[in-house]
């Protein structure tokens, strides 16, 4: 927590800060998503630019009270442009033991410790593993520790309002963000009535929660035990219209806009998988959009069903993780050889197999390219934040349609989940996507015919002819097509040619050019990464650059086909690291393609990168450049 | 959540199709692609019969689709000409299902086999017959794999020999019908490829059904597995084997109508001789009976080993369907709420930073 000009840091019980970190942690029945949220939303009216990391199990309920069944939700707010949701967290609140034990370790020396107390009983204790309390010990020396009996405070606070004492219990969450909204100055209008509009079938419930956040407001202000208060101002962001967005989200109304832009109604056709299913969730509201979406069967069917309306003229989209990609495999070949327009969204998660479903990895870039039988390629988009997934989804669906391809779009589960800030867009500023569809006969032959797959010159789209298109009827497929007429064909010569066309096609598409983030113009060390890591690399490089050395910075968003002057960008620095959360295999990618032999740094462990861990292997890289 | 009734008035198969006045014959649905199954196969007098047949619906040829997975069968797209999907292995009902969904103004058909159908395929099809989307499924029972050159099928009899099963399969053979019925489809037809008028009545009663309509044919496959159904097309066996259903008819069958189908046992049917039993005691023909277990129980006298095999309409009921009731949904959202794309991406909760 960095300390900004202010006297002594403290006026009159008030620090001003530049930017916290706060780390909600607690059971996953103690709704600490849902503390965590309303306290970013906050921030977000506050305009602070913020960065959120919700962190929670696969289990919808693990045993309570246990390491399993922790779940945890970091905010980083600030006053400034901030790039991701912190390393560690400046204030941790932890709700039980479990919390407490599983969270202490990334609470730095000196960080501010807020634990319920009610929790803090032997039988908890004991269940992960406490002798004592370390409540009662000097375990917790080094930190600022605050003990709080939220549970029993908060069933004092609702004690009139007759509602049973397990009711009240839990919302100790709101208590602890009522604390903390306090603490940090924060506006608490938003919260009430965000409060009365989700229970609003249950007014009770709905007063009891406004009750239990007041008290934890009022807790704060009138005892002594919090000496200080801090404030975060707003950031200078760029001007315009903000809001608060998640990835996911974001991403659902890239798929709306793009409906809208290209006007061809969408049909997602998906299976419900962590963490891509709130893709489906919010564009199943949008059905004044035109917007079908079809829980399928299974993932097959999701991706099937998308292809077939693609044929029929809508915009096909699929949803899913890793594991439902692997089953989508052979309908992605469909539409690589049918050349049908079909965006596949991924969101990554932590593999292989089941793997860790609910948290993070960029592991399923091989698969995205090669993942399939034969030569079948695919253009790839991989956003690079939560927000930015709107203006990928866009892109994404853009060259779908433009290049008549399926195209996978390449998020993962932190970006998904994660929250920040977005500028919103003008709609009037959104590119055009409509597309024509084939009306006439083509056939370059003088037959009067139709040849599904002569292609545009330029692009190498094939003709799109939709059925009802009278005298255009046509038969499409998996078999290989002949070239122009579109038979089912065997030659050799013809296969050979179609397979090198789809390849051309793909490598052909346009893709801005990579841009080279480097202040200082003379950096002979490049960092490049794709996807989710540019919060941290960019945090990272920030320290770097701080600490007095050079270092430039680039980011792909397509990593099918790779920015045209890639191959001139890389040979340009002595050395060229690619921090990646897999095994390294863009680094695999870029050293097969371009022959440069870059640094694979790779980190797999289910979370994002850390900027300090970062700044460790790039500062390294750039002293031995420079020695 | 209640959900919302939307008055889906009761509408025909065909429905929303747009038609052509225009006199249509089956050369107009031949296209210039060379069939090229092989000599005798079943699948020739199938496509035959469905070429003759659709110019009778007086539909816009561009309006139909021909939507198929993997198998010999499957080929069959090529040969219409119409719009066609030859796709991928048991997955032409899920992508015929995001067609229809997505478009109300095409005649879908799907066109599929008893390995790509009912093993590969198997989850799709149970789930799009449980959906009722407005699809026409013929599926060619020929009782073996035959693109693939003669493994047993999820339809071959127990113990059959076979590449795959020189010992002979070991496993139960499904009864198509019965697994639709199972499914609760909502139209089930049974038809032999020989019988050129069944075929033909079953596939007119499937086009007009509103719904996903499963038709299953008995179709020969000389190389792998001849004579298959042979019992059935001998004149002399047919008469006591099939047994021709008619709505609202009692179901009596036999060179004289020497034999009925009576109720027996815990709402099962068997095959009585009406002198035996009566003439009243011979059920009649139900197609629309809501009730599944009567078209179930009347599957099952379809025995493997062609003792008896029911053709015709088991089961045709009206259920709304998936498609017509998805895009109703749509029509009632956009009815609701007018699509506001700017507003919808500012939200509820926004900020204003000002310009410096």
């Amino acid at each position: 927590m960095s300390t900004s000009v202010d006297g002594n840091g403290a006026t009159g019980g008030v620090t001003k800060l530049d930017r916290v970190v706060i780390r909600f942690a607690g059971d996953s029945g103690d709704g600490m998503q849902l503390t965590g949220d309303r306290f970013t939303s906050e921030a977000a009216a506050f305009g602070n630019d913020l960065s959120t990391m919700p962190n929670f199990p696969a289990e919808i309920r693990a045993p309570q009270g246990t390491i399993p069944g922790v779940s945890s939700f970091q905010v980083h707010f600030a006053d400034y442009d901030i790039l991701t949701p912190g390393d560690r967290p400046d204030v941790l609140v932890a709700m039980n033991p479990a919390a407490l034990k599983a969270n202490i370790g990334d609470l730095p020396a000196g960080g501010t410790l807020i634990v319920n107390t009610d929790e803090f009983v032997k039988r908890n204790l004991t269940k992960v593993g406490y002798d004592g309390s370390p409540l009662d010990d000097d375990s917790l020396e080094a930190y600022q520790v605050h003990p709080v009996a939220m549970a029993s405070i908060t069933q004092e606070a609702l004690a009139e309002t007759g509602l049973g004492k397990k009711d009240a219990e839990r919302c100790k969450n709101m208590f602890a963000l009522g604390l903390l909204s306090w603490m940090y100055h924060r506006p608490t209008e938003g919260t009430e009535r965000f409060l009365r509009e989700k229970f609003a079938k249950k007014p009770d419930i709905a007063e009891a929660n406004v009750l239990a956040f007041r008290a934890g407001y009022y807790y704060g202000e009138t005892t002594e035990s919090f000496a200080t208060t801090y404030q975060v101002a707003p950031a200078k962001l760029a001007p315009g219209t903000y809001r608060q967005i998640t990835g996911n989200t974001a991403l659902a109304y890239g798929i709306v806009a793009a409906s809208q832009q290209s006007k061809l109604p969408v049909l997602l056709g998906t299976y419900p998988i962590t963490p891509a299913s709130d893709i489906l969730h919010e564009l199943s509201k949008y059905k004044q959009f035109g917007i079908l979406t079809f829980q399928a069967e299974d993932e097959i069917a999701g991706i099937c069903a998308a292809l077939g309306a693609s044929y029929g003229g809508a915009l096909g989209v699929t949803s899913t993780s890793g594991p439902g990609v692997a089953l989508k495999s052979e309908a992605i070949g469909l539409g690589v050889m049918t050349e049908l327009p079909l965006l596949v969204i991924d969101v990554q998660r932590g593999g292989p197999s089941t793997g860790l479903p609910t948290k993070t990895e960029q592991a399923d870039l091989l698969q995205a390219m090669f993942g399939r039988n034969g030569e079948s390629p695919v253009p790839i988009v991989a956003p690079q934040s939560p927000a930015d997934c709107f203006a990928a989804a866009v892109e994404a669906t853009h060259i779908a349609l433009k290049y008549r391809t399926p195209v996978m779009l390449l998020s993962d589960g932190a970006i998904a989940n994660g929250s920040e800030p977005w500028l919103v867009p003008d709609v009037e500023d959104l590119a055009d996507l409509t597309v024509e569809f084939a009306a006439e006969p083509n056939a370059t032959d003088g037959s009067g015919e139709f040849w599904p797959y002569l292609r545009d010159p330029e692009t190498l789209a094939r003709a799109w002819a939709i059925p009802g298109t009278a005298g255009l009827q046509h038969r499409i497929g998996g078999l290989e097509k002949a070239d122009g007429t579109g038979n089912i064909s065997y030659e050799p010569a013809n296969h050979d040619k179609m397979v090198r066309l789809r390849q051309a096609k793909v490598d052909g598409v346009e893709v801005p050019d990579l841009a080279v983030d480097d202040p200082s113009g003379k950096a002979r060390v490049l960092v490049l990464g794709w996807g989710s890591s540019f919060g941290p690399i960019g945090a990272a490089c920030r320290r770097v650059r701080k600490q007095g050395h050079a270092i430039a910075q680039a980011h792909l968003r397509n990593l099918n086909p790779f920015p045209k002057n890639l191959g001139e960008v890389l040979a340009g620095y002595d050395k060229v690291v690619v921090p990646e959360m897999n095994l390294g295999q863009l680094a695999m990618l870029l050293r097969a393609r371009y022959l440069v032999d870059v640094i694979s740094h790779t980190k797999v462990a289910g979370l994002p990168f850390m900027a300090e861990e970062l700044q460790d292997v790039l500062t390294g890289v750039v002293k031995g450049v420079d020695a | 959540m209640t959900a919302i009734d939307l008055g889906l008035p009761a509408l025909g198969g065909l429905a929303g199709v747009p038609t052509t006045d225009e006199p249509q014959k089956a050369k107009d649905y031949k296209s210039d692609q060379e069939v090229r199954w092989c000599p005798g196969c079943g699948d020739y007098v199938v496509l035959n019969a469905v070429q003759s047949f659709l110019p009778s619906l007086g539909l816009k040829r561009e309006n139909i689709v021909f939507v198929s997975g993997i198998g010999c069968s499957s080929r069959f797209p090529y040969y219409m000409n119409t719009y066609g999907m030859h796709s991928i292995h048991g997955r032409a009902t899920a992508i015929a299902t995001g067609l229809a969904t997505a478009r109300e103004d095409l005649s879908v058909w799907v066109v599929t086999g008893d390995g790509d159908a009912l093993s590969i395929g198997g989850n799709h099809l149970i789930h799009t017959l449980r959906r009722n989307v407005n699809l026409k499924i013929l599926l060619f029972n020929n009782r073996i794999y035959g693109l693939t050159k003669g493994q047993y099928s999820p339809t071959s009899e127990t113990g059959k020999v076979t590449k795959s099963t020189p010992m002979g399969s070991l496993d139960n053979p499904f009864n198509p019908v019965s697994l639709a019925l199972g499914a609760e489809a909502t139209f089930v037809g049974r038809a032999l490829d020989s019988d050129r008028k069944g075929l033909t009545e079953v596939l007119r009663q499937a086009a007009e059904h509103r719904g996903t309509a499963l038709v299953e044919i008995y179709q020969n496959c000389p190389i792998f597995n001849d004579g298959a159904f042979d019992v059935l097309k001998d004149a002399d066996e047919a008469a006591s084997r099939l047994i021709p259903l008619e709505h609202g008819k009692p179901i009596v069958f036999g060179k004289d109508g020497e034999y009925g189908v009576v109720r027996s046992g815990f709402g099962s049917l068997s095959v009585a001789k009406v002198a035996d039993v009566g003439e009243d005691a011979v059920v009649v023909h139900d197609a629309h009976n809501d009730d599944p277990s009567y078209s179930f129980a009347l599957s099952r006298l379809s025995t493997q080993d062609l003792t008896h095999t029911i053709t015709g309409v088991f089961r045709s009921v009206a259920r709304p369907t998936y498609d017509d009731a998805a895009r109703a949904q749509v029509a009632a959202a956009v009815e609701q709420k007018a699509p506001n794309l700017q507003s919808l991406l500012r939200g509820k909760d926004t900020w204003t930073v000002a310009a410096d």
